[in-house]
């Protein structure tokens, strides 16, 4: 798990962002750009035990990948919802899977928003700055 | 009708086994021949003593009559009607039906069966393209890799300061990337062209023969050294059954019989002995070949691509062409367009699934047959491989007054070097593989869109 703390301090307005994720050059190039928009940024890269880290680090936003090693993120989503303090929580679900049922999945399963690599940078950004003010 | 009414139709089945004219049966059993001949076809029933003398006429149990084996085709045809309720059927009649028309019924039956197993063919393909874990995992990581470049060339060209540090780093991460996709690529378009080795990939007979021809490098010596017809059918027999795990199905065999025969008579009406002095004579020119030895042109065109390259290339002098250890490709199509011999190449891969390129010369071909096409084809691809084809199309029919004739089309695809202005002396024409793959957005022959501008 990573750290990387807000440089240039844009609108992120020094929120927790929580990525997981397990593409290490997205995990640097995302990382790279929320923390340049005034993010705090967390990273995880390893789905089995990623429900413990989301509860543990209580992310301000969430940044999910549903392909992940050792557990989709469908199923993290599902467990996190059903978690104490979690029903509310932003989250925002990537996938490389552009699929109606997939988008139906993470809807049903209380995804705050969905999008389909590849996304650019101001998509992405723009889509959280919504999710944190919302 | 009860199911008795059956009775006469397995008196005539039974009395037609043994050979028994329908006269000689009523006159042994005591009965008019055309009042049998009701019997026999269900419009009178039949029990009692009549039965019991023509079981005994037959010689069969009166019971094998009466009963018979109809069961399971009844069961059949029941379930057939219970499948298309769209299409009412009277289903109290059933056994009449059978009775009356036994082989309509039977028909039915084996067409159930054969409808049964196509739809599993269907599922298994479609569940094979849709859930598959090699092509599920190909994909994710190639728009991983495709996430990470967007993602970071786009802070490499709008971030105004970025440290040097950061600069290389996203640098390195682009170069692994696009590494990564291309990789990535290349494994879908082998997987999508079916060049895989699991023998549970082999789902339609072309797989089967594809692979078996492959395995040998479409080259076989000990092929070529029968003598006789009855030589080369005992030993094509052994080929084909030391490959069981190949070729499993009846029509994978029977095509590459097929294929081996026609491989035999090219090869005793031109040895490879005397192939090899005249390509090292006259070089990659087929038709020189054909006119020498008094054997038409596609012939010529499949024996030069059954060779090794190692055995091939030493030979051919003309530095415009660059033969690798595959040798030259071939493509032979029917009338129809469709592909029924292929020897792909690397960078001329040849489709499996669906229709090849259309603006092939092999297709040219087919328009102007009896002319041999020669021309430089790029392919489409990361590498634009440029290749020389040479395409020749030939009625396979007898001339016939009034008939059109079918025709065979031969393509011979020969690499080129890549070296130098090899292709400069010709404009090479833009080819692809098949449109589904092709990157080509522009193209006048395309047919449907391809998945890379599509999207997948």
């Amino acid at each position: 798990m990573k750290q990387c703390r807000a440089k240039n301090g844009g609108d992120g307005l020094n929120k927790h962002v929580l990525l997981v994720e397990d593409e290490p050059n997205i995990i640097e190039a995302v990382s790279f750009l929320l923390s340049r928009d005034g993010w705090t940024v967390s990273t995880h890269s390893n789905g089995h035990d990623a429900a413990d880290v989301i509860r543990a680090k209580k992310p301000d936003v969430l940044i999910l990948d549903v392909m992940l090693p050792g557990r989709s993120g469908f199923d993290i989503l599902a467990d996190i919802r059903n978690s104490e303090g979690f029903s509310e929580i932003p989250v925002l679900m990537l996938t490389a899977r552009g699929q109606a049922k997939d988008r139906e999945m993470a809807e049903r399963l209380g995804a705050t928003r969905f999008m389909t690599k590849p996304f650019s940078n101001a998509e992405i950004i723009e889509t959280l700055h919504e999710m944190s003010v919302s | 009708m009860s199911r008795d009414t059956l009775t006469g139709s397995r008196i005539r089945e039974r009395r037609l086994i043994i050979g028994m004219k329908q006269a000689d049966l009523a006159r042994h059993a005591g009965v008019s021949a055309s009042y049998l001949n009701l019997i026999e076809h269900n419009r009178r029933r039949i029990g009692g003593k009549l039965l019991l003398d023509i079981a005994a006429i037959l010689d069969v149990e009166a019971s094998v009559l009466s009963e018979g084996a109809e069961t399971a085709l009844l069961a059949t045809l029941r379930e057939v009607a219970a499948l298309h309720p769209r299409q009412p059927v009277e289903l109290d009649k059933t056994e009449e039906f059978a009775g009356r028309f036994p082989e309509w019924a039977r028909l039915i039956d084996v067409m159930a069966q054969r409808q049964s197993s196509l739809e599993q063919t269907v599922v298994t393909l479609t569940d094979r393209m849709t859930h598959d874990p090699q092509l599920a995992t190909a994909l994710h990581d190639m728009l991983g890799a495709v996430t990470a470049i967007r993602s970071t060339s786009s802070i490499l060209v709008q971030t105004e300061e970025i440290e040097p540090e950061w600069r290389d780093r996203f640098q390195r991460n682009i170069n692994e990337d696009a590494q990564r996709l291309t990789e990535g690529s290349q494994a879908l378009v082998a997987f999508l062209n079916g060049e895989t080795s699991q023998t549970d990939q082999f789902t339609t007979p072309q797989d089967e023969i594809e692979a078996f021809f492959s395995q040998s490098g479409y080259y076989f010596p000990d092929l070529e050294t029968c003598a006789t017809h009855e030589a080369a059918a005992l030993e094509i027999k052994e080929m084909i059954e030391r490959s069981p795990e190949i070729l499993v199905s009846a029509s994978g065999r029977s095509q590459t019989q097929n294929l081996l025969f026609r491989y035999w008579r090219d090869a005793h009406a031109l040895p490879t002995e005397g192939l090899l002095d005249q390509v090292s004579i006259h070089g990659l020119e087929p038709d020189a070949i054909a006119a020498l030895n008094k054997v038409d042109l596609g012939s010529v065109m499949r024996r030069l691509a059954s060779i090794p390259g190692s055995i091939l290339a030493p030979l051919i002098t003309d530095d415009r062409f660059d033969i690798g250890a595959d040798g030259v490709g071939l493509a032979v199509c029917d009338s129809s367009g469709t592909l029924t011999q292929r020897k792909p190449l690397q960078g001329f891969p040849l489709p499996r699934f669906g229709a090849a390129c259309p603006l092939w010369s092999l297709y040219q071909s087919l328009s102007r047959p009896l002319i041999a096409l020669r021309e430089v084809a790029e392919q489409s691809g990361r590498d634009t491989s440029q290749f020389e084809t040479l395409a020749f199309a030939a009625p396979v029919t007898a001339p016939q007054f009034g008939a059109v004739p079918l025709l065979e089309a031969h393509m011979l695809i020969v690499p080129l070097s890549k070296r130098g202005d090899a292709t400069n002396f010709v404009q090479a024409r833009p080819i692809g593989v098949s449109c589904r793959i092709c990157p080509r957005a522009s193209c006048v022959g395309r047919r449907e869109p391809s998945i890379w501008a599509s999207g997948l």
